[in-house]
């Protein structure tokens, strides 16, 4: 089995400028009682999203013309509580293959890295940089390059290096994945239980 | 030889294999499983072709989206009697041990792998769960994972995982009276933040922890998640070894010795270098309340709502956002806000202790006329413990009702919902928006904090009651 590769990206970005967003937010309890990975995308940022009838609150970005991309850009500490996949999946299944935030939380970092979904921790100054230039033209485009490590803002030229564990990026950029990697240890394992 | 932590000792001791410049492969010694994060992990093996690999290590009960009352009917709502179900039907095709519903050890995950001597000293304890960290009470390395490592635990019995940063948090000192482990785990995430462990595991000690029960040191380090570390531990001693001896999975006889004499090996080494440490005075903490929509945002009860000032940028719209949705205002007292709901239970406050506490309050008086109050017992234990102790008629002569076990209003997967803008004093671990249903406005609190509110019918301090 593997993960689909990533390798670069050049996207407009969706700014969501809130600190703290916990996957409550990103995807509430009460759907969360599916038993397969499908239809998670529709109920991403849930109450945020849609009003209490039902119809779409036209003030949330997402359900704003004039933003799309396959960037999300959040503000700090992203992904908080609980330790739901369902959270990663919703974002993935929206379309976004990049998250960019100053701060994620743990768990919600690695489970989107067993996602394929690439997070970026960028300093606070090139955050706040990116919600002024997407402000101020939301068309703008960004690049994300995991070879070298790079987010650039392609409006004004600045980029930054972001860090990523050597052993996540070799999965990313090649789609491998890590249960056939841990099934092939299973002799080393074997003898540790033994031990 | 270099000083360990006890995090590393126990770390250290379960690496199978090291990835060059990558994560460690580690040994995952229990595993516990519910019917939310497990079913999709089940799939991917499936797809697989494979089965589970250490069932025997692998316990599941189904809580998070059970009903509190009539438990012995099918459940009603028709998506969560399907992933009920589906646990159900997975875990007879992988022999692994369910306690389902109908079972006498059934619970909340974190209620029942302590309380029947599943949870031990110096294991490594995984759940799809991020409240796995109570475990960490007993001196083991206990963290939540999502669905992609619960299938790696199928697969494999073990994770990859980058070793996180130590660190150490002290509280020293006496407890002022009414002050609980809630109260302490309330004000450490004040102090430091729902995100300034983030990357860290904890250890918790100080004369104010060791003087804990094993039950006020599960609901410190079920709390150790929500200022962002992986988890929480203390090392285990006399309390812990009392508090195991004789449960079901509880090792017996010879065994018990041998593994006593381990059990008592495991502390951090006394000149061990921690990443980051803390020290609190247990004296400064006071029973304490939330007032807005992340576990940090915390105060003693009678403290007034800051007014954000020194806040600037999008710290400031965040900590707004946060005071409209509670309907509060920056300078108010928390003390006399009406409350509508009372809930007590999880996995944070659901052990016989906090009932007895519950109890012990209320006992004689009468809930206020407009608080719809829940009692819910963490598990079948709990209750048939609340019901021989006498506890139930305590609850009903005060206008209480003992419901079944779950997870309930935590985190309102099932029918305990909070309704929109009401407001609940709840001894759950997270106050985010909506956790305990749309437009829920809740208040975390011990269960001293929550009786005090069930009887006032609003915050109120329990001293002065
Ligand atoms: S009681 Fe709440 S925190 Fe604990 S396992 Fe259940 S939902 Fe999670």
């Amino acid at each position: 089995m593997s993960i689909e590769k990533f390798k670069k990206l050049v996207s407009r970005v969706v700014p969501l400028p809130i600190e703290n967003v916990d996957t409550d937010q990103i995807i509430p309890a009460r759907f969360l009682k599916a038993v397969e990975r499908k239809g998670f995308g529709d109920n991403l940022f849930r109450d945020w999203r849609y009003k209490k009838d039902g119809k779409p609150n036209e003030d949330f970005v997402l359900n704003n013309p004039l933003y799309s991309g396959e960037i999300l850009v959040a503000g700090k500490n992203f992904g908080s509580g609980s330790s739901r996949e369902h959270a990663a999946w919703a974002v993935y299944d929206a379309g976004f293959r990049v998250v960019v935030s100053s701060f994620f939380a743990d768990i919600f970092k690695s489970n989107v890295l067993n996602n394929g979904l690439l997070p970026v921790q960028v300093p606070d100054n090139f955050l706040s940089e990116i919600f002024s230039t997407v402000e101020s033209d939301p068309t703008s485009l960004f690049e994300v390059d995991l070879e070298s490590q790079t987010v650039r803002n392609l409006k004004t030229g600045s980029s930054v290096q972001f860090e990523i564990n050597s052993y996540k990026k070799e999965c990313l950029l090649n789609g491998y994945d890590d249960i056939d990697f841990l099934i092939s240890l299973k002799d080393k394992i074997v003898s540790f239980e033994q031990a | 030889m270099e000083a360990k932590t006890l995090f590393d000792k126990i770390w250290d001791g379960h690496v199978v294999s090291q990835v060059k410049d990558g994560p460690d492969v580690l040994y995952i010694d229990r595993h516990f499983i519910h019917e939310v994060t497990s079913p999709v992990a089940f799939l991917g093996l499936e797809k697989r072709g494979m089965k589970v690999f250490r069932p025997q290590n692998t316990i599941a009960t189904p809580d998070h989206n059970v009903p509190t009352i009539n438990q012995h009917l099918p459940i009603k709502e028709e998506l969560s009697r399907f992933q009920v179900e589906t646990l159900r039907l997975n875990c007879a095709k992988n022999d692994i041990q369910l306690y389902s519903l109908d079972h006498q050890y059934h619970g909340i995950v974190h209620i029942i792998g302590p309380e029947l001597g599943i949870t031990q000293p110096g294991m490594t304890i995984v759940c799809g769960d991020s409240h796995t960290s109570t475990h960490g009470a007993f001196g083991s390395i206990a963290f939540g994972i999502g669905t992609s490592e619960v299938e790696m635990v199928f697969a494999s019995q073990c994770i990859l995982q980058p070793k996180p940063k130590k660190m150490r948090i002290n509280v020293e000192g006496k407890l002022l009276d009414s002050v609980t482990a809630k109260d302490i785990a309330l004000y450490v995430i004040a102090q430091i933040s729902s995100s300034g462990g983030t990357g860290h595991f904890i250890e918790f000690s100080g004369s104010a922890i060791r003087s804990l029960t094993m039950e006020g040191r599960m609901t410190l380090c079920n709390m150790s998640i929500e200022c962002g570390a992986r988890g929480g531990m203390i090392a285990p001693d006399e309390v812990t070894f009392d508090y195991i001896k004789g449960r079901e999975y509880a090792p017996k006889g010879e065994e018990w010795e041998t593994k006593l004499a381990q059990w008592q090996q495991l502390k951090s080494d006394e000149n061990a270098v921690f990443d980051v440490e803390f020290t609190f005075d247990a004296a400064d903490i006071e029973p304490m309340i939330t007032y807005g929509t992340n576990p940090g945002m915390g105060m003693g009860v009678n403290g007034t709502i800051p007014t954000g000032e020194n806040l600037v940028g999008s710290d400031r719209i965040t900590f707004g956002k946060a005071l409209d949705y509670m309907g509060f205002k920056p300078g108010e007292k928390i003390k006399g806000k009406k409350v509508d709901y009372v809930f007590i239970g999880s996995c944070t406050n659901g052990r016989i202790e906090d009932f007895r506490l519950f109890a012990n309050f209320v006992k004689g008086k009468k809930k206020a006329d407009h608080v719809t109050a829940w009692i819910v017992p963490g598990s079948k234990k709990v209750e048939k413990q609340i019901r021989e102790e006498g506890l139930v008629e305590i609850f009903e002569a005060a206008g209480f009702a003992l419901r079944q076990p779950g997870c309930s209003a935590c985190l309102a997967m099932n029918d305990d919902k909070i309704p929109e803008g009401k407001y609940s004093v709840s001894t759950s671990n997270r106050n985010f928006e909506g956790r305990q249903g749309p437009g829920a406005r809740t208040m975390l609190a011990s269960p001293l904090m929550a009786a005090a509110a069930a009887i006032a019918g609003v915050v109120a301090d329990p001293r002065e009651i």
